[in-house]
């Protein structure tokens, strides 16, 4: 299993514990480049990008740029990379970090064909790496690393891990839980494509053990079925930390993709109704808004006080 | 996007895929040649990309010319689940034996490529009986597997010969053009033993649309969706008054939810991507003043970065050039929002601080 905060923060007496370098695959372009800016401010780490054919150059005047993953490895030593570019140049992106030994790999493109994204976790699975998304906001662990395009108001250091398929929907739920007091120790963006890096049973697995963990957010949507095998897990494991989940698209019409790729109903596949009965089974409330999350996660910590 | 039946099955041709004789028109005149060519009994098949079409009575039986101009023009008024007839297909009737069922589906939890396959087949997949489940990774299946799963299923014979080459072709085009979903159901064996494909469901991966220039002629849109797709949104068109817009396709379908639970009527789920601009906006509002019942606009927006002063000025610039004269319920979360409440006090755009309080307001604004 990933130790998600050791890639994220390495060990205590590590030269680069709570200091962890990452790479920005397409950091000239224009989304890349706004992103790179935006990590930089909160703090992450970034010590390289990579442009074909820009190498040489610095961006903000201190970060170089190579021309490939495998210059900015050598001369970084970076495990974390995070990909900008357009969604049809990803598996030859994806493909040369995994392949320069990159361990944590952050896939922001929407649109990447299935087939792409299967061959690069095929590859991930052989080289021992993580893939966060794709369509995916990131990662962060708040106020120390953001790896993602997530806005950083929403989000305040705590004892929460909030694990999400949307991401707009992350940045809602986050900001209602910080006005409630409640923190974040971790947010994880599973993507809204039908196939993802990091499942939500794999982000579960990556939190559920965090020691001082206070609460579990999940945060899903229509189609699939990875919030009824959670459930089944959280069910399985007999896992009691109080949980809230939250699933979006309890309106939307059957066979109708509703801006996600992965999210549409497929005759029963998929339905909001079967999600929220498993967490029910689960003994998870559901929030019918975002706004109710914080509410039912106070009265859950409140039971098992 | 899912194709039609006979699409489908022209992609099976192209395979190699045993298929019955059919031939699809799109009006009667067209109709009444092919059905002289085919020659009858024949069956009239709806072409509409959703399932339940035999329970909605959009297949019919046809022994002659009387029972042809009688249901040709039936079947082709039909709605099913929303969706009207955009051809109808003249198959040849078939004697058969025994009805199978065959699919390769990508399996999103396995994050893999899945065979699924049955004796019984000629139902919908939830009532299919005893499955037989193959996980075929990137979606190649091996001489031996497709034999396996004939023997599973007991098939014997030429049957099991044709059911093996079919199963090798099926996973052939699913690799080769990507598919999502391909099924045949139901798969028949004929009297003489020979398998046949009598439906065709084919699901593409639309991210892949790039590779596939051969696909596009399939590729059915209205303007509207047109329009949002070169603008970077994604739009669904819906039967109610209110329109919802926001960014992100959570927040909307959230926003969806939470209007529906209230009582209002969402007329299309709008999501004009991550970030919002003046122009993105702009273009929001006009694409939504081309979708016809909307009363009402919903917006809502978690700016996070975004000044909420550059959506109002998108509002007010729609007013000023007469794009819409509707009211809009608006929650905009991000930076200066009492600058722009201010901008829009004398628009009929109303700012709120919370969604609930926008959706509220729009219910009680816009009742039919």
């Amino acid at each position: 299993m990933t130790d998600i905060f050791e890639l994220l923060k390495g060990k205590p007496g590590d030269p680069d514990y709570e200091n962890k370098g990452v790479i920005v695959q397409g950091i000239t372009g224009a989304y890349g480049s706004l992103h790179a800016k935006q990590m930089i401010a909160y703090g992450t780490n970034v010590v390289a990008g990579v442009t074909p054919g820009k190498g040489g150059q610095k961006f903000e005047d201190k970060v170089p740029v190579f021309n490939t993953m495998q210059e900015a490895v050598d001369a970084t030593n970076a495990k974390i990379s995070i990909i900008f570019v357009p969604a049809k140049f990803f598996l030859s992106a994806a493909k040369e970090a995994l392949e320069s030994g990159i361990k944590l790999l952050v896939a922001i493109p929407e649109h990447v064909p299935i087939r792409d994204t299967m061959e690069t976790l095929d590859l991930a699975n052989k080289k021992g790496a993580t893939i966060i998304g794709p369509n995916t906001p990131g990662i962060m662990i708040p106020e120390l690393i953001k790896i993602g395009i997530m806005p950083p108001m929403p989000f305040k250091a705590g004892k929460i891990a909030v694990l999400s398929k949307s991401g707009t929907l992350l940045y809602e739920i986050s900001d209602a839980l910080t006005t409630a007091g409640f923190g974040q120790s971790i947010t994880i963006g599973i993507g809204g494509d039908p196939v993802n890096g990091t499942r939500l049973i794999d982000a579960f697995e990556m939190v559920k053990d965090i020691p001082d963990m206070e609460g579990l957010v999940i945060v899903g949507e229509i189609g699939g079925d990875s919030e009824e095998i959670l459930a089944q897990r959280i069910i399985d494991i007999g896992f009691n930390k109080p949980t809230v989940a939250y699933i979006a698209g309890r309106a939307a019409p059957k066979e109708k993709r509703m801006g996600h790729a992965g999210a549409i109903i497929m005759g029963n596949y998929g339905s909001a109704e079967s999600k929220v009965s498993m967490f029910n089974k689960a003994n998870i409330p559901v929030a019918k808004r975002p706004a109710e999350v914080p509410v039912l996660l106070a009265g859950k910590m409140e039971k098992s006080d | 996007m899912q194709l039609l039946e006979f699409q489908a099955k022209e992609l099976f041709r192209e395979y190699g895929i045993n298929l019955l004789e059919s031939i699809s028109s799109t009006n009667i005149e067209e109709g009444r040649k092919h059905a002289k060519e085919l020659g009858y009994p024949f069956v009239i098949k709806i072409q509409v990309p959703v399932g339940g079409r035999g329970k909605a009575g959009g297949i019919q039986k046809c022994q002659n010319d009387d029972e042809f101009e009688l249901k040709y023009p039936q079947v082709m008024d039909l709605t099913i689940k929303g969706e009207k007839a955009r051809a109808i297909l003249l198959e040849k009737m078939a004697d058969i034996k025994k009805e199978l069922y065959l699919s390769i589906f990508l399996n999103r939890s396995k994050r893999c490529y899945t065979i699924i396959a049955s004796a019984e087949g000629g139902v919908e997949i939830e009532s299919v009986k005893n499955q037989i489940i193959k996980e075929i990774g990137l979606g190649d299946v091996s001489d031996e597997l497709a034999k396996e799963v004939a023997k599973e299923m007991k098939l014997e014979g030429k049957t099991a010969e044709q059911f093996v080459d079919t199963l090798k072709k099926l996973s052939k085009l699913t690799i080769e053009k990507e598919a999502e979903l391909v099924e045949i159901n139901p798969l028949a064996i004929m009297q003489d033993d020979s398998v046949m494909a009598l439906d065709g469901k084919f699901v593409t991966d639309d991210n892949s649309n790039f590779r596939h220039a051969e696909l596009q002629k399939y590729q059915e849109k209205t303007d509207n969706e047109i329009q949002a797709e070169k603008s970077g949104f994604s739009l669904v068109e819906l039967d109610g008054n209110i329109a919802v817009v926001g960014n992100g396709a959570g927040l909307v379908m959230s926003t969806l939810d939470m209007l529906s639970d209230n009582g209002g009527k969402p007329a299309c789920f709008l999501d004009v991507g991550g970030g919002a601009t003046t122009e993105s906006v702009y273009e929001a509002l006009t694409l939504i003043s081309r979708l016809p019942k909307v009363k009402g606009i919903l917006v809502n927006l978690y700016g996070g970065i975004v000044k909420t002063t550059v959506v109002a000025e998108a509002f007010l610039q729609a007013y000023e050039n007469n794009l819409i004269d509707l009211p809009v319920f608006s929650r905009l979360k991000g930076t200066e929002s009492e600058k722009a409440k201010e901008m829009l006090k004398d628009s009929r755009t109303n700012i709120f601080d919370s969604v609930e309080e926008a959706i509220n307001a729009a219910v009680m604004g816009i009742k039919k």
